[in-house]
C-alpha cells in the first residue's frame, strides 16, 4: 500500500507544531484520494505519549526517534534518520512545515535522494500528468504562485520518489478526522539511522521569545504596503489597528523597505490569515500577497489608484491616499464606537 | 592561501520593484524590464565572508556565480567590496535548471575550487524565496550547514561560531570546518565598493565580455592576469549532463494558470469624511469591529 508520510516537528513545548497538525489534515485527505496510509515521523527527546496528540488526525503509522540528542532540532541528525527512513519505507508523497526547521531539512533530504521539492505550496491536490507518451496517475499537483505577474503554477515530480513540498503555517486547515483513531508507534532504534559525524555542529546556546507577534490569531488586520511610504506612517497604521482591536500586517515590499518586521509579513512567504476584516493600505495586490489574505470575510481597500488589482477582491474600495484616510476611519470610528 | 572562503551569489531581477511599466498586458512581468540586481542576501553573506576574512590571515574569497554572460557584473561588483576573485558558470545546457539541478552544477564548481574551509551564500534569492539551493548544495559536498546566520560571534582557523536567527529566538552554533553558512537578511549590511580595488579591477572581465567590447584581450591579460574573469561551461565541469537543465531537475511545471480575479461587487468610496464615516458605522452596527 502506497503511503504519505508527514514530518513532525516538536516545537519548544514538546508538543507536535500547528503546521504539522495542519499538514496531517491534509495528508488523510490526499492519501484518501490515492488508497495509500497516512504515517508520521516524529523526531524528538521525551516524546511520551506523543502519539496520542496526533492520532486523532488518522495516522496509520507513526516512527518515532526519541532520544536526548534529538531536541532541540540540528540538522545532521534529522536529515540522515529521515533520509534513511525514506529509503526504506519509499513514501510516494513527503510534507514538511515551510518553518525555520522544514526550511532547513526538506532541500537536504531532497537533495540527498534526488527528488523534486517544491516550496511555499498555496495549494496541494491530486491528479494526472501527461508527458510525451507517458501518463502519470495520482501526482501530487504542488500549486504555488510564480514570479512573473499574476501567474499560479502547478508542478510535478513524475518520475522521482518522494514527491516532497513545504507548506507554511495557517495555509490548510486543521481538522481531526477521527478522536477515536488509532495507528501504530513504531519505536526505532536510533543508532541503525545516523550517520558518522553527525553531532559535529554544537548547540552553545538557545534564546527562545514567547510569540510575539499573532496576527494569524487577529480577527482584525490592518495591512500596509509599500503605499504606506515610510516607518513613520506606518503608525498611523498601528493607531489604527489598537482602536480596532487588530494587528499590523504587511506587504513584502514594506517589509523590504525597512518599514516593518518581517514577522509582520503576509502572503505566500509569510503568513497566511483569515480575518473578519482586512483594511489593505497602499497595497497593490500581487498574487503572492493574496494567497495569504484573500479568503478574509470583508475586505477594504485604501488606494489612490482606482484600478489596483486589490480592488477587485475587496468589498469596499476607498480611492484616496492611505495618510488621508486613516486618519478619518480612526475619529469616525471613535466617534461611533459604543 | 591558507583559508579559503566560497561565496555563492545570485543576479537576479528585482522583484521589488515591479512597476506598471514592467507588467504585460496580459499581466505577467516583462522580465527584461526589471532592472538585474545582486541578489540582497548574497550581499549579506559577502560581508559575512569578509568579516571572516578580516579576523584570519591569509584568508581569501572566491566568488561562484551560475548565470547569463552579464551574471559577471556580480563578480566585478564583489571585487570591488573585497572579494578576491570569482568565476562564472555559464552554459545553455543549464537552462531550465530547478534547485536540485543548480546545486549539483554549484557543488561542482565549488569541488573544482578544493580545498576550502567555508562555503557561503544568501539564504534565498528573491525570484523564487525556496532557500533551497544553499542545503541542497551542502548536501552535495557533504558539509554541515548553518543556515540563517546573522552574525559571527568568534572565528579562527579551527572552528566558527555563529548566532542564527529563527522564527521564535536565536541559536549560537559552533562547527569545525568545511562548513556551509546560509546567510540571513538581519546579517550586518555589505559595506560599499572600495575605491582603490574599483581602479585596480574597473577592467575586469569574461572572455565574452570582451569580444562584447571587441578588445583585444591577450594583451592585457597577458599583462595583468588578474583582470581575468573566468567562465566554466558542462564541458570544465566535468558534469554529467543528465543532472543538469531540464532533464536533471526532477520538478515539472506541468500548467501556468493566469489568475482570473473573481470580482466581488464591491462598493466604491472617496475619502470625504461622510463616506468614511457611513462605512464605520456600517461596520460597527454589523459588529465587524467594536
Ligand atoms: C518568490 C516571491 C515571494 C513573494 N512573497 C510575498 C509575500 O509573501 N507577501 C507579499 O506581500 N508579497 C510577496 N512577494 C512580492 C509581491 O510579488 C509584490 O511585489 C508585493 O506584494 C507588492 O507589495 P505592495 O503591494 O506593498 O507594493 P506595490 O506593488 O508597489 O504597490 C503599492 C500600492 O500602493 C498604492 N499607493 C502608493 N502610494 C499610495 C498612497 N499614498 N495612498 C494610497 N495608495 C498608495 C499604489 O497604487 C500601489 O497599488 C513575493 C514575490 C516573490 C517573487
Amino acid at each position: 500500500m502506497k503511503n504519505i508520510i508527514v514530518y513532525c516537528e516538536i516545537t519548544e513545548e514538546q508538543h507536535v507544531a500547528d503546521v504539522s497538525l495542519e499538514l496531517l489534515s491534509k495528508g488523510r485527505k490526499l492519501a484518501d484520494d490515492i488508497q495509500a496510509k497516512l504515517e508520521a515521523v516524529v523526531i524528538g527527546s521525551d516524546l511520551q505519549h506523543i502519539e496520542k496528540e496526533i492520532y486523532p488526525f488518522g495516522i496509520d503509522t507513526i516512527y518515532l526517534f526519541d532520544d536526548a540528542r534529538l531536541f532541540p532540532y540540528r540538522t545532521l541528525p534529522h536529515a540522515s534518520i529521515v533520509i534513511n527512513l525514506f529509503r526504506e519505507i519509499t513514501p510516494e508523497i513527503a510534507l514538511f512545515g515551510a518553518t525555520s526547521v522544514g526550511r532547513d531539512l526538506a532541500p537536504r533530504i531532497a537533495s540527498a535522494l534526488r527528488c523534486g521539492l517544491t516550496a511555499d505550496c498555496t495549494s496541494l491536490e491530486i491528479g494526472s500528468y501527461e508527458d510525451k507518451d507517458k501518463t502519470f496517475d495520482q501526482l501530487l499537483y504542488q500549486i504555488r504562485p510564480a514570479f512573473g505577474g499574476n501567474i499560479i503554477a502547478t508542478i510535478v515530480n513524475p518520475e522521482t520518489r518522494p514527491q516532497m513540498a513545504t507548506v507554511r503555517e495557517g495555509v490548510m486547515k486543521k481538522e481531526v478526522f477521527n478522536a477515536d483513531y488509532q495507528g501504530q508507534v513504531k519505536k526505532m532504534n536510533l543508532e541503525n539511522y545516523l550517520g558518522k559525524d553527525d553531532f559535529q555542529v554544537e548547540i552553545l546556546e538557545r534564546q527562545i521569545e514567547p510569540q510575539k507577534v499573532n496576527i494569524k490569531g487577529s480577527q482584525i488586520i490592518v495591512a500596509g504596503g509599500y503605499g504606506v511610504g515610510s516607518k513613520e506612517n506606518f503608525k498611523l497604521l498601528q493607531e489604527l489597528a489598537e482602536v480596532l482591536g487588530g494587528e499590523v500586517g504587511a506587504t513584502r515590499a514594506a517589509v523590504d523597505a525597512g518599514f516593518i518586521e518581517h514577522e509582520r509579513q503576509i502572503g505566500q512567504t509569510g503568513v497566511t490569515v483569515r480575518p473578519k476584516l482586512y483594511i489593505a493600505c497602499g497595497i497593490s495586490g500581487a498574487v503572492q500577497h493574496r494567497a495569504g489574505m484573500d479568503q478574509s470575510a470583508k475586505i477594504i481597500s485604501i488606494n489612490n489608484d482606482v484600478e489596483a488589482p486589490i480592488n477587485a477582491i475587496a468589498d469596499y474600495v476607498i480611492v484616496g491616499d492611505v495618510m488621508d484616510v486613516v486618519p478619518k476611519m480612526i475619529k469616525m470610528y471613535k466617534k461611533h464606537a459604543k | 592561501m591558507s583559508f579559503r572562503i566560497i561565496v555563492l551569489a545570485k543576479q537576479v531581477p528585482d522583484t521589488r520593484n515591479v512597476g506598471k511599466d514592467a507588467m504585460k498586458e496580459d499581466g505577467t512581468v516583462n522580465r527584461a524590464a526589471l532592472p538585474a540586481i545582486f541578489n540582497p542576501e548574497d550581499l549579506n553573506a559577502l560581508e559575512l565572508a569578509l568579516r571572516i576574512k578580516d579576523s584570519i590571515k591569509d584568508a581569501e574569497i572566491q566568488i561562484v556565480t551560475m548565470g547569463p554572460f552579464r551574471a559577471a557584473e556580480i563578480i566585478r561588483e564583489s571585487i570591488f567590496r573585497g572579494a578576491d576573485g570569482g568565476f562564472l558558470i555559464t552554459d545553455r545546457k543549464f537552462a531550465g535548471s530547478d534547485t536540485l539541478a543548480t546545486s549539483y552544477a554549484l557543488s561542482l564548481a565549488v569541488e573544482k575550487l578544493r580545498p576550502f574551509d567555508l562555503v557561503i551564500a544568501g539564504r534565498q534569492a528573491i525570484d523564487g524565496d525556496t532557500a533551497q539551493v544553499g542545503p541542497q548544495t551542502a548536501e552535495k559536498l557533504n558539509l554541515p550547514q548553518i543556515t540563517y546566520t546573522e552574525d559571527v560571534i568568534a572565528v579562527d582557523e579551527k572552528s566558527i561560531t555563529l548566532k542564527r536567527r529563527l522564527e521564535r529566538g536565536i541559536e549560537i552554533v559552533k562547527t569545525s570546518y568545511p562548513a556551509m553558512i546560509t546567510v540571513h537578511s538581519s546579517a550586518p549590511e555589505c559595506r560599499p565598493r572600495n575605491v582603490k580595488r574599483m581602479m585596480k579591477f574597473k577592467h575586469a572581465r569574461t572572455v565574452h565580455e570582451l569580444q562584447d567590447e571587441n578588445k583585444d584581450y591577450t594583451e592585457l591579460r597577458n599583462r595583468c592576469p588578474y583582470l581575468d574573469i573566468p567562465e566554466w561551461t558542462v564541458a570544465d565541469l566535468n558534469a554529467d549532463e543528465v543532472r543538469l537543465g531540464l532533464s536533471g531537475s526532477p520538478t515539472k511545471v506541468k500548467k501556468i494558470d493566469n489568475v482570473v480575479l473573481a470580482h466581488k461587487d464591491s462598493v466604491s468610496l472617496t475619502n470625504s469624511e461622510s463616506e468614511i464615516e457611513a462605512l464605520m458605522k456600517e461596520l460597527i452596527d454589523t459588529h465587524i469591529v467594536g
